[in-house]
């Protein structure tokens, strides 16, 4: 009993530390500016540090760490895409996004086309991915709350996904992007802190010898050598073999197609210091899929199988705070118990981090795009009325995520993130790419490309093994799956460039093109890019 | 600065023509394309082959190199090497290359902005 006080204590602390943070940001988040992007004066590390708050998700603490202590190296896989795709978000995006556009992700685009066109279908991707990815935090937050709390019982669980819900909405409205960048920065030095503190000590276990971790992962996975190679989790044939590229290929090409990183770029001075913060996230980033690997073949090597593997009865997602207990003394020790509540409260954290960014990306693209630039055609919106908007459409994405996660409870949460994933690759990216390297892209290219790639990327999972056809699916009674596929990206993300294509030599519109000048000699010079905000 | 206005005005300002006929900006943006281009490609390339290495080389992946560690491990770890390298590669091209014809660029546009249409603050 003691063990869960100690547990409720340290999550009620990461609750208090958060929420008094937001209530300090609330009082420097006057403008418009303030609540969409801080006044875009966080420094590079800050926001580097922000990113990596943003980014380091519930999936990838509990769910990487997981499927390594139970798949061993397919696990790893992940850690590699998600860690690679921060070059494309470097190279090809984070610079020209901050300099050409202002709040969201529709901004660039708005620059030179069709406003109203291109607002709405941004702005509708923006928040079908944001809802995809809410989902799997608020799922993860319940099972974890529930799990530590040591009752499998849905009205717990059900009780957490509202509780992180009001939060979230919470952080938003109160704090705008001032509040959630400083709890996500907290957040990342937490995550960074606890995750390094495991490490650690389980290296010591093993006097800091990678080779006799590995060794001893292997033995007690029961599966010997081939633990340690590719192929545990997805399997030798065909299609598993294809399935697994295209989640590699919607892994490396989705970061730089998330609404709630890309809106990032925008809270920074300038388009230098949007570099320097992805290179701060890049390190960060890296590190701690370095650190998760340690954690997941600690956890196969030290923990019983029956803890982690879900055949075996286990929960793969409790790997790290399972091990945390573990390297701490194990069950029933009092260095166990502390270590075991520390880092499930440094998952609780992260799950916060994550759900506020998403709210606010989402809530942002509703006022902004929706409501201003396309119900308002751009006048007569004060900021005011633009930032109330915000703030109430931050609750209906709120409610409405709550209201989803409670069925979606049957879903795998790796599964929703790499779906959310897969549609920003297909939906997202293709139109930022085009925007920013063709001057011929147009309105009709850029809806095309976003819907085409939306709706083949939703619509292939929706008529996957992941709903219907097998005893893992959604609904394993059914049988309508005809694409053989779990992750759509394989097909979707070359039918939203090639969507792109179509619709943009398919129509004429000198407009585009004459204002692509503009674009690009802001994106590529900051001439006339939005400064900072003087307080 | 109200942004609502200058956003408007910024959009019809003959600065952005002159700036993009310059042979600063050409020379700008041939060097970053003439970065991120090949650098693109070359980093998604190494990746996808590691991806297609995994899914059709099990038997070259398993072969051990020290002790436990594999070279499936060490091309994984290969994988955070190059990101970080290319990372920091692009870090220094820009802050040599890219960065001072920026700056020059953004200058000619404070200097000349306001001359064209009265923008007040650029």
């Amino acid at each position: 009993m003691s063990d869960q006080f100690l547990t409720t204590f340290l999550f009620l602390s990461v609750v208090a530390l958060t929420v008094g943070i937001t209530f300090w940001a609330s009082r420097q988040t006057k403008t418009a500016t303030d609540f969409y992007s801080g006044g875009r004066s966080f420094s590079g590390f800050q926001n580097g540090l922000a990113i990596g708050g943003d980014y380091m998700s519930a999936a990838s603490f509990l769910g990487i760490s997981g499927a390594i202590a139970v798949y061993g190296y397919d696990g790893f896989l992940y850690s590699i895409g998600f860690l690679v795709a921060w070059l494309v978000a470097l190279l090809l995006v984070a610079e020209m996004l901050r300099n050409a556009g202002r709040y969201t992700m529709a901004d660039q685009l708005a620059f030179r086309m069709n406003q109203r066109k291109v607002r709405t279908a941004a702005s509708v991707s923006t928040v079908v991915v944001s809802i995809f990815y809410l989902l799997a935090q608020m799922v993860g937050a319940g099972t974890l709350v529930a799990l530590l709390l040591g009752v499998d019982s849905e009205a717990i669980k059900n009780l957490t996904i509202v509780g992180v819900g009001i939060l979230m909405i919470f952080y938003v409205v109160v704090g705008g992007m001032k509040g959630t960048t400083y709890v996500q920065i907290v957040k990342a030095v937490l995550l960074m802190l606890g995750s390094a503190l495991i490490v650690l000590l389980v290296l010591a276990e093993f006097n800091f010898n990678l080779s006799s971790l590995l060794g001893a992962a292997a033995e007690n996975s029961g599966k010997g050598d081939a633990f340690l190679q590719p192929g545990l989790q997805y399997g030798s044939t065909l299609t598993s073999q294809i399935d697994f590229l295209s989640l590699g290929l919607a892994l490396v090409l989705g970061t730089a197609g998330l609404p709630h990183i890309l809106i990032r770029f925008y809270t920074v001075p300038t388009a230098r210091d949007a570099r320097k913060s992805v290179l701060w996230a890049i390190g960060l980033i890296g590190a701690f899929y370095l650190m998760t690997l340690i954690l997941g073949f600690g956890a196969a090597a030290l923990l019983d199988r029956d803890q982690v593997d879900p055949a075996a009865g286990g929960n793969q997602n409790l790997a790290s705070p399972l091990l945390a207990e573990a390297v701490g003394g194990g069950d029933g020790s009092t260095g166990g118990a502390v270590l075991l509540a520390l880092i499930a409260a440094v998952a609780f954290a992260t799950i916060l981090a994550v759900v506020a960014g998403l709210t606010l990306a989402s809530s942002s693209s509703v006022a902004h795009d929706l409501y201003k630039g396309v119900l308002k055609k751009d006048q007569d919106v004060s900021e005011k009325d633009e930032v109330r908007v915000a703030r109430i459409a931050a609750f209906a994405i709120g409610a409405v995520a709550i209201l989803l996660s409670i069925p979606a409870q049957r879903l795998n949460i790796a599964f929703l993130v790499a779906l959310a994933f897969a549609v920003a690759a297909s939906a997202n990216l293709p139109a930022i790419i085009y925007n920013m390297f063709w001057r011929r892209f147009n309105t009709r290219g850029a809806t095309w490309s976003i819907y085409g790639g939306l709706i083949s990327a939703v619509g292939l999972v929706l008529l996957s093994p992941v709903m219907s056809g097998l005893p893992t699916s959604m609904f394993p009674d059914s049988d309508w799956a005809i694409f053989p596929l779990n992750n759509p990206g394989i097909v979707s993300i070359p039918l939203g460039f090639l969507l792109g294509y179509l619709g943009t030599i398919s129509s004429r519109e000198p407009e585009a093109e004459d204002r692509f000048t503009e674009l690009e000699v802001r994106a590529l010079t900051g001439a006339g890019a939005e400064g900072a905000v003087q307080h | 600065m109200t942004t609502e206005a200058s956003d408007q005005a910024a959009r019809h300002d003959p600065v952005y023509d002159r700036l993009h006929e310059s042979s600063e900006f050409a020379e700008l943006r041939k060097r970053y394309r003439g970065f991120v281009i090949p650098a693109t490609v070359a980093f998604l390339a190494w990746y996808l082959l590691y991806v297609i290495m995994s899914n059709w080389a099990g038997g070259f992946m398993a072969t051990q190199v020290v002790g436990n560690i594999n070279v499936a491990l060490v091309f994984g770890l290969l994988q955070f090497a190059t990101t970080f390298g290319l990372a920091l590669a692009y870090s220094r091209y820009s802050n040599a290359k890219l960065d001072p014809l920026a700056r020059s660029l953004e200058q000619s546009y404070r200097d000349q902005a306001g001359t064209d249409a009265k923008r007040g603050q650029a």
